[in-house]
């Protein structure tokens, strides 16, 4: 039996005033998998994170239609958006450094979320930035402000405090642009740790990325999900469709 | 041998040309920036001259005497307190509230625009015609009379929408990534707004306060027709010898009286009264100031 799938997308279209971002794209994702999402500039993959936490919501010209569920409960009509984001982490391509000390930045989402226990919260503080391999250099700085890290170590620090809430979903959108080769690689390792408690969704320009994290892959382009498919697949001589091949040789782009 | 090597730092006619392009606009700058300030300079200098004989804490603290030419300027200083004071106090709280809401919450649709555009035509009104507004709505209309009340409440009404405006240009200035992050772990509108959007733009917030305060205590017409008086002697160093539904004096209109409908003025009266408004002017921004820096340093930012 196939258990029911984390999250379910159906026939989501997303326009920005005219211009179409996504096209009917449907897709399910499992439990605790990681699924990579590849596909050139203005393919939709940054669109299709936006819509999953609703934070397109207050994009003024964004047009959704379509039905995403996870749990099998859509969230386009859940009247409480705040507890659905908690459920997700959320990762944006440049770090960014709240203006908080680094210890404020990883506790605020708990602390919006209603912990005030003192005790709690430092152990929250503690595990979110080991497991997004920050607490080392920082462990004895906490009270200084976020901001002043460099840009690959707040770039750890939003990764810290996108798992600061206990996500179940945990969405990166080319976390790694900003973060040197090393650092990548142990966070690619946290990730292979995190996914035995949570589902992932890695929007990755890196091929390379994809192939060694991913247990499916999907190929936006144009808005469009022209495939989604094992990872293996994706990446060999012959994915189904043309257009696939052509991305992931570098034959255009 | 070695043949000389060619020096590559040397100027070459662009290089020479861009320098001089660098020289000229420096240069420019740098008189602009003087012509603002030696005016400012000389007048104040001129201003404190003129008055020095005049200044004196007992100048402070008496009323005016023998029809205005002599004594001191203590209910038209008091007053100016109480105006500004009220008027802020209704002004601040609602244009930065109002700001907020048009900021960070309002969709934009078309009511919101035309609240945008009655801001902004408003912030453009003259103060006569705001005089006439409260006279004809604060003092006969809800018939609070000519007294502090209405004259700080037109007071209000014009320094609003500027506090509006600029609050809303402080708000946007807080970077629009800080309230995705916010919004990204489930933080709900009200809750980025107070941790995250206010902390960052309240340096801004209060220096467009700041600055409506210099332009309410400096205004003479919307306070003329609704509550300031040409002369009025009140209890001497009494900090509450006005009541609210009072009349009072003010600093500019006693400025403006002295100087133009009071014959026989010793000369060094009206310049003393000016030194005094630009004072009281500097020492409510300098408070304001001090509330800035201790708000930054709370906010390690």
């Amino acid at each position: 039996m196939i258990p029911a799938p984390h999250i379910e997308i159906e026939g989501l279209t997303v326009h920005y005033g005219a211009k179409p971002a996504l096209r009917g794209v449907s897709f399910t994702v499992q439990r605790n998998e990681i699924l990579a999402i590849i596909g050139p500039a203005q393919s939709g993959k940054t669109t299709l994170l936006r819509c999953l936490n609703r934070t397109l919501d207050h994009e003024r010209h964004a047009r959704v239609t379509g039905v995403i569920k996870v749990d099998n409960e859509d969230i386009r009509r859940t009247n409480n958006v705040y507890d659905l984001r908690r459920r997700i982490g959320m990762v944006a391509p440049l770090p960014v450094g709240l203006p908080l000390t680094i210890y404020d930045n990883v506790a605020f989402a708990p602390r919006m979320a209603g912990i005030t226990d003192r005790a709690e919260l430092e152990q929250r503080v503690e595990r979110c930035l080991r497991q997004a391999a920050l607490w080392d250099e920082v462990k004895d700085r906490l009270h200084t402000l976020g901001t002043k890290l460099s840009g690959g170590q707040q770039q750890r620090l939003t990764i810290a405090r996108a798992l600061s809430h206990d996500p179940e979903i945990l969405c990166l959108d080319e976390f790694s642009i900003a973060i040197d080769p090393v650092t990548t690689m142990r966070i690619e390792d946290v990730l292979k740790e995190l996914r035995a408690r949570m589902t992932i969704l890695l929007v990755t320009n890196l091929v390379q990325q994809a192939r060694r994290l991913a247990d499916r892959t999907a190929f936006l382009f144009n808005g469009e999900l022209v495939e989604l498919d094992a990872t293996e697949k994706i990446f060999s001589e012959t994915p189904r469709d043309r257009r696939t091949y052509d991305y992931t040789h570098g034959v255009f782009g | 041998m070695n043949a000389p090597t060619p020096n590559i730092f040397a100027a070459t006619p662009l290089a020479r040309k861009k320098q001089r392009r660098e020289q000229l606009a420096r240069a420019v700058f740098f008189t602009m920036a003087l012509l603002l300030v030696v005016p400012l300079v000389l007048i104040v200098t001129y201003l404190v001259v003129q008055a020095w004989p005049v200044l004196s804490w007992e100048f402070l603290t008496t009323n005016p005497k023998r029809g205005m030419r002599a004594g001191g300027i203590w209910s038209a200083l008091l007053g100016t307190f109480y105006l500004v004071g009220f008027s802020l106090l209704v002004a601040a709280p609602i244009g930065i509230l109002a700001a907020v809401y048009l900021n960070e919450y309002a969709k934009d649709n078309w009511f919101t625009r035309i609240v945008n555009l009655a801001v902004i035509n408003l912030a453009a009104v003259p103060s006569i015609v705001h005089a006439l507004f409260g006279l004809g709505a604060f003092v006969i209309f809800f018939g609070l009379g000519k007294s502090i009340l209405a004259a700080s409440l037109t007071l209000a009404i014009m320094t609003m929408p500027v506090i509006i405006a600029s609050t809303k240009e402080a708000l946007a200035a807080v970077p629009q990534s800080f309230r995705e992050a916010c919004w990204n772990v489930g933080a709900t509108r009200w809750q980025t707004i107070r941790h995250v959007v206010l902390p960052n733009s309240i340096s801004g917030i209060l220096t467009g306060v700041i600055l409506q305060v210099s332009r309410a205590a400096g205004e003479t017409a919307p306070i003329m027709f609704t509550g300031a008086v040409f002369f009025k002697a009140i209890e001497e160093g009494n900090l509450f010898a006005y009541g609210l539904r009072d009349q009072c004096m003010a600093l500019s209109m006693h400025l403006f009286t002295i100087s133009t409908q009071v014959p026989d003025v010793p000369h060094g009266l009206p310049f003393a009264t000016a030194v005094v408004l630009l004072g009281t002017v500097l020492f409510i921004n300098a408070l304001a100031i001090i509330l800035r820096v201790w708000l930054r340093s709370r906010k390690k930012w």
